[in-house]
């Protein structure tokens, strides 16, 4: 009861490395190129990224301004389908039905798209409290950023008010910045690393002008509270604790490649990113499945990710046209 | 009752004023089972629950698993209600879609002191009818668990071990229970007893957080509560030592390294832990075993998953290379004695249900139809032959049976099934949406987790967290469509 169908080329993931990919096959004349997103809008990760910082070029050492993550998102979209690709919302890629064939489910009903070659764009997500192995009660009020931010920008919901953010990467300062958003105050931000992991300047705002403490070598020891979090304590490297009172957490940072659908397809992992793993041209060991974007490596700026889309693309279509695939990547599994 | 039959689900206000002839407190696994029983007589029956769910206790923190009972003490209580709900849970499973899968047991022995325990362990199998134990060699260890890891001397194999949702358990009987007439009052916890006079008939008035409410015969179900109910009726014979497991549940990548539930094989040294498949495709470690005085400590402890961990390293090394998806803790109702608490008082019509320590998911039905029996000898007038009551069909959450995603045809008859929300768990807005205007609803993001899956996966909402929360907060409207 699926209804089957061939393509040139199936990218699944219309995040920034997915559709460049498919803009830059697209606009090379490289046939039926489809790419599918299972969220109801295209775009990743940027789509609930409401702030500046996108896609911003450097020039003679110059970084300009960028643009919001939402419009970055659009302009990728428009760009992909202004080529010709094919970008399918709201369908989600669950299977292999074999070695280039991909399963889908979307509400239009059940797929089997096999396809030349595959791109697997399918994006890095935060580490959740969870997996970090945080002990403590379960309550409400705790958050990933890219829950967060999902929450407030796409959805205007009431998140808390006095929130502790886990981590000081650039994301976290996002995080910063969408916790203001939303009206909560920051009690204090905690990171392992003995110093920030952003600009000087980013930093200085956030505890100068905004008055946000940084607790250097510090991790969260446990979250406490019952329905909802009353505090988090957290240990100092010396063995000091301290209880941060609040009724949010946001853990940030700490990225792992959403790698479900390559290993469920024998796609080998490179053991230090846990992404598939691939060679310079972006091929894994496995015949005409290609990976790109953060699914390959810890998170990287939108732009970058999206140079590397391009990149990605003029080797999909050497694949294309050769039908080559080195045997050094096949001795890679 | 309503007009139509069914029972109320009621979450705030006041209690009804007409008395009811049983009421059941707690609505964990037990006190939920028991509705149902009840629901099969004509008998206005109420159940009160301090918490907003059924299952809210230590129903929903146990580690899953359908025990056959080989290793209880014979002759004792728990034996016969644990082998006899066994099978009555089974049945009951197929009948209404709880998953169930069969997957066995292996006690494996790692050091000589074990494998010497294993002979004897398969005779008090064998005691308690289960003679299609048997013992395995380090070799056949091997061959059946291939990513076990080394210094495996044997085992025992105990093939009827199966795993169960015990999510969807409790709610299969309350949801039948509340459409074929009970009344089920969440949010109302009960604080004092007044109590009746048999000889009379006068009812008992229990006072609750929500008022009060008038019962012929009452029945404690409270679990880790039951000593404190059963002293609001003079009854000082047990005391509630909350024993909490804590638990770690592994992504499901982590499933096809494991094909039996691993048990431990108890010794006088210490307990081991065990590893075991979940319905929803998971691999869970644990659980720990620690003696506390508070019953609300289901939080985990950096000790405890450290300890753990290093369990589980021995037992299934690969596990620990895969991201952990969940934690969490359950309070087992441990008290001075190692069988059930089940004691009948007819003089006040009362009938305790306590000490349901380690094997009450796969006991209830059975305790659920010897309690009624008690509660006959205390009195209770059954009213005539117990009817059949309408079957209920339950949303599957097993990964071994087809989900909504994976079937065509329901998404051709409604989209909504093929509208993807939860990425990590596959859930569909449809599932979301049926789960919000069920018989018994959720109250809260975990109710609807536990019933759908939704926001349980990996990410745990980096992607579907505030989508899920829109649904659950748009659920009035939703409930509507
Ligand atoms: C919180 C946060 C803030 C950030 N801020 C900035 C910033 O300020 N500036 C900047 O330059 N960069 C920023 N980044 C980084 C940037 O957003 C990412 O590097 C970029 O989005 C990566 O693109 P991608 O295409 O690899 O992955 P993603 O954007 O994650 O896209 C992957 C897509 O694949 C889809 N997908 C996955 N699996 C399947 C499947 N099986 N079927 C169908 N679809 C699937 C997902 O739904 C998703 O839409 C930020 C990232 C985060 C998380
Ligand atoms: C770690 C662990 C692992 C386990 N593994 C298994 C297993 O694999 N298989 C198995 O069969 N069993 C297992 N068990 C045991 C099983 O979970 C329990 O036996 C069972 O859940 C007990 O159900 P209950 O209804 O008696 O208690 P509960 O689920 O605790 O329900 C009691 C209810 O009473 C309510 N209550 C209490 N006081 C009041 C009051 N005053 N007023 C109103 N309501 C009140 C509570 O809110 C609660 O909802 C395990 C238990 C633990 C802790």
């Amino acid at each position: 009861m699926r209804r089957e169908r061939t393509l040139d080329v199936l990218i699944v993931g219309a995040g920034p490395a997915g559709l460049t990919v498919a803009a830059g096959l697209a606009a090379a004349g490289a046939g039926r190129v489809e790419v599918l997103e299972r969220e109801e809008q295209a775009g990743g990760v940027p789509r609930h990224c409401d702030h500046g910082g996108f896609g911003a070029r450097t020039f003679a050492g110059f970084t300009g301004p960028g643009t919001s993550g939402p419009r970055y998102a659009r302009s990728l979209v428009d760009a992909a389908v202004r080529a010709g690709a094919t970008v399918r919302t709201g369908v989600t890629a669950t299977g292999w039905a074999g070695p280039r064939t991909l399963d889908t489910t979307s509400p239009e009903g059940l797929e089997r798209v096999t396809a030349r070659a595959i791109v697997l764009a399918t994006g890095a997500r935060e580490r959740p409290r969870s997996a970090r192995l945080v002990p403590g009660s379960r309550p409400a009020g705790v958050y990933t950023t890219g829950e967060l931010q999902q929450a407030v920008h796409l959805y205007g919901q009431r998140i808390g008010t006095r929130a502790v953010v886990v981590g000081a990467g650039p994301v976290a300062y996002a995080a910063l910045d969408t916790l203001r958003r939303a009206g909560v105050a920051v009690a204090a931000q905690v990171t392992a690393e003995p110093r920030h992991g952003t600009t000087p300047w980013r930093a200085a705002e956030a505890r100068l002008r905004h008055g946000v403490p940084l607790l250097t070598d510090t991790v969260v020891s446990e979250l406490a509270g019952r329905g909802r979090l009353s505090a988090v304590l957290v240990r100092h490297r010396t063995g000091r604790l301290a209880r941060l009172a609040c009724d949010t957490v946001v853990f940030t940072g700490d990225f792992v490649p959403d790698h479900e659908l390559a290993r469920r397809g024998g796609v080998p992992l490179a053991p230090g990113t846990r992404g598939p793993a691939i060679d310079a041209a972006f091929r894994t060991a496995v015949p005409g499945v290609f990976a790109a974007g953060n699914a390959t490596h810890a998170v990287r700026p939108a732009g970058a990710v999206a140079a590397e889309g391009r990149r990605a693309a003029a080797s999909v279509r050497r694949f294309l046209s050769s039908g080559e695939w080195p045997p050094a990547v096949r001795a890679a599994r | 009752m309503n007009q139509d039959g069914t029972g109320l689900v009621t979450r705030s206000g006041s209690l009804p004023s007409e008395p009811y002839d049983v009421t059941v407190v707690g609505a964990g696994v037990v006190g939920a089972a028991l509705a149902r029983e009840l629901a099969r007589y004509r008998l206005r029956v109420a159940v009160v629950e301090s918490s907003d769910d059924v299952g809210e206790g230590t129903s929903k923190a146990n580690t899953a698993i359908l025990h056959t009972g080989f290793d209880a003490v014979p002759g004792s209580l728990e034996a016969r209600l644990v082998r006899e709900g066994q099978r009555l849970l089974s049945a009951y499973a197929a009948e209404c879609g709880i998953p169930v899968e069969r997957v066995g047991a292996l006690l494996v022995a790692w050091d000589e002191e074990q494998l010497a325990a294993l002979p004897s362990l398969l005779e008090k199998a064998g005691r308690n009818g289960h003679d299609e134990a048997a013992l395995l060699d380090a070799a056949e260890v091997r061959a059946r668990e291939p990513h076990l890891g080394p210094g495996a001397l044997g085992a025992l194999e105990v093939p009827g071990e199966s795993i169960i949702c015990p999510w969807t358990t409790p709610l299969a009987f309350a949801t039948q229970a509340v459409r074929s007439g009970v009344d089920l009052h969440l949010n109302c916890r009960l604080t004092a007893v007044g109590q009746g006079d048999a000889a009379d008939g006068t009812p008992h008035t229990l006072r609750t957080s929500r008022g009060d409410v008038r019962t012929r015969y009452l029945v404690n179900a409270a679990g880790l509560g039951a000593d404190t109910v059963d002293r609001m009726l003079g009854h000082d014979t047990f005391t509630v030592t909350p024993r909490r497991g804590q638990l770690i549940v592994f992504d499901k990548l982590a499933r096809d390294l494991v094909r039996h539930i691993l048990l431990p094989v108890p010794t006088a040294l210490g307990k081991g832990v065990l590893v075991a498949p979940t319905v929803y495709g998971n691999v869970l470690l644990g659980p720990t075993a620690e003696d506390l005085d508070d019953k609300q400590a289901t939080g985990s402890t950096a000790e405890g998953l450290a300890g753990l961990r290093e369990k589980g390293a021995r037992i299934l090394p690969e596990l620990l290379d895969e991201d952990v998806t969940a934690v969490y803790a359950g309070l087992r109702a441990a008290t001075e004695d190692d069988d059930y608490q089940i004691h009948a008082r007819p003089g006040q019509r009362y009938v305790t249900v306590g000490g349901i320590r380690s094997t009450g998911l796969t006991a209830s039905m059975a305790i659920a139809a010897y309690v009624t029996g008690l509660l006959a000898d205390c009195g209770l007038d059954l009213g005539g032959e117990s009817r059949e009551l309408a079957p209920v069909t339950m949303p599957n959450l097993g990964e071994n049976f087809p989900r909504p995603y994976q079937r065509a045809e329901l998404i051709a008859a409604d989209p909504e099934y093929g509208a993807l929300v939860c990425h990590c768990e596959r859930v569909t807005r449809g599932e979301i949406r049926d789960a919000l205007a069920s018989t018994v609803a959720p109250g809260s993001l975990d109710g609807l987790r536990r019933r759908t899956r939704a926001r349980g996966g990996r990410c745990q909402g980096f992607y579907c967290g505030a989508a899920v929360r829109e649904l659950f907060d748009r659920r009035d409207w939703l409930a509507t469509r």
